[in-house]
């Protein structure tokens, strides 16, 4: 995201995903732009998977923060640049793995992880690389589930996608 | 770069969606109903995903098309004759073996048309594709390794897939059989031109077949028909049941 007033930042990041409610619009990455239109605040969002059924969601609460503060927002889907778990913030990755989400890892990494070679997600639940998957997709489209082995609890790791 | 004709451009998009539209609901006839949890989701995940990117060609469509219609409209109010999916699709969930041969089928396909459509002459199309691309490569990856799974498994397992192979295989050229509106895409690079892609899309199909163990069927006769409307008996109920709710309570909404 381009850099914008900082009261709007202060409105958007008060919008977080409906599915992991401890991440941020803005640290998600999917504003694109903020445009100030003559009667109008125009936020441009990307989705992070194409069905991704929390963007309608999250356009609502857009509207509903912006109107909270007396102002008027809309919001516009865009497609292009494609959305990228690069683009997640590093507060973004801190806080999914505090809320119990491995952070999307780098592609090399993330791919023999997903093809079944253990130990290459740490547990966030103990720290233990002794972790495989379980399944490649997960609770949602962009998650799949991993277990610990040293702890035995399952979890989930947010899938990396370039 | 020459005028593209609005309706035929209006009538390719709705070929994009529609077969992505099909397998999705196919798909979606499985939830709750997987062998095992962890598959229930991962079929009723990429059912979303089709959905998501078919959602992103019919609100493009409707755009192009201009009467004020939206996605739904496309998607959910057409007679059966104006659904261009292919007939692999529509093919009923048999059982395991049937899903995986049929996702993996379209997937081969699904990815090859992908894999040009990121760079159509349809700035549209290109930005739609390249969000598509990266969701399908993960479908590509599941059945692939479900094939192998299947095709190496027991006696029992290579048997059933044997099986939805030697009967979905007759609906596989029709992907890569281009209609009057692809052959007229490809020449304005929009779309691929199908035929080209037909050798390695069997090249590798047939190699994957192989090193799951299965045999490639022989003296094929190829079904052709459901990209221009005309399609098997399975389509009706298809869409009496996806249809249901929008023909019993016009413009209901959730
Ligand atoms: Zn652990």
């Amino acid at each position: 995201m381009e850099a914008v007033d900082p009261h709007i930042e202060e409105i958007l990041s008060s919008v977080s995903d409906p599915e992991i409610p401890v991440l941020t619009i803005v640290d998600m990455g999917i504003i694109k732009k903020v445009e100030q239109k003559e009667d109008h605040i125009l936020i441009h969002i990307t989705p992070t998977y194409s069905g991704c059924p929390a963007m309608d969601t999250i356009e609502d609460d857009i509207v509903k923060a912006f109107d909270e503060e007396g102002l008027k927002a809309k919001v516009k889907h865009i497609l292009s640049p494609a959305w990228t778990t690069d683009m997640i913030t590093d507060k973004g990755k801190q806080a999914l793995e505090e809320y119990g989400i491995a952070a999307p890892k780098d592609a090399s990494i993330d791919k023999a992880a997903l093809n079944g070679e253990k130990g290459k997600i740490k547990c966030t639940h103990c720290g233990s690389m002794n972790t495989k998957m379980v399944s490649r997709f997960g609770s949602t489209a962009c998650k799949a589930l991993f277990q610990c082995e040293d702890c035995g609890e399952p979890f989930d790791y947010f899938k990396c996608l370039r | 770069m020459k005028e593209i004709n609005k309706e035929l451009l209006f009538d390719y998009i709705i070929q994009l969606g529609d077969s992505s539209m099909i397998l999705g609901q196919r798909l979606g006839e499985l939830c709750g109903h997987g062998p095992e949890l962890e598959t229930d989701i991962a079929l009723t995940n990429i059912s979303l995903d089709l959905f998501g990117q078919v959602r992103n060609y019919f609100q493009y469509a409707a755009e192009i098309q201009g009467e004020g219609k939206t996605e739904d409209d496309i998607a959910m109010l057409r007679y059966e004759h104006e659904y261009r999916s292919a007939l692999l699709v529509e093919q009923p969930n048999k059982d395991f073996a049937y899903v995986i041969a049929r996702q993996n089928f379209y997937d081969h396909y699904h990815y090859m048309l992908l894999e040009f459509l990121v760079n159509s002459k349809d700035e549209q199309i290109a930005a739609i594709a390249r969000k598509s691309i990266k969701e399908v490569e993960y479908h590509l990856d599941f059945s692939i390794t479900w094939m192998k799974r299947l095709g190496g498994g027991t006696e029992e397992s290579n048997c059933r897939l044997q099986d939805a192979v030697d009967n979905l295989y007759r609906y596989t050229k029709e992907l890569t059989t281009p209609t009057e509106t692809e052959k007229q895409m490809a020449e304005l690079g929009v779309g691929p031109d199908l035929t080209s892609l037909q050798a390695s899309y069997y090249n590798s199909l047939n190699a994957l077949l192989t090193e799951a163990e299965i045999n490639v069927p022989k003296e094929i006769v190829f079904q052709f028909g459901g990209k221009e409307g005309r399609h098997t008996e399975y389509m009706g109920y298809i869409l009496s049941d996806f249809q249901y709710m929008q023909r019993a309570y016009p413009n209901m909404k959730w």
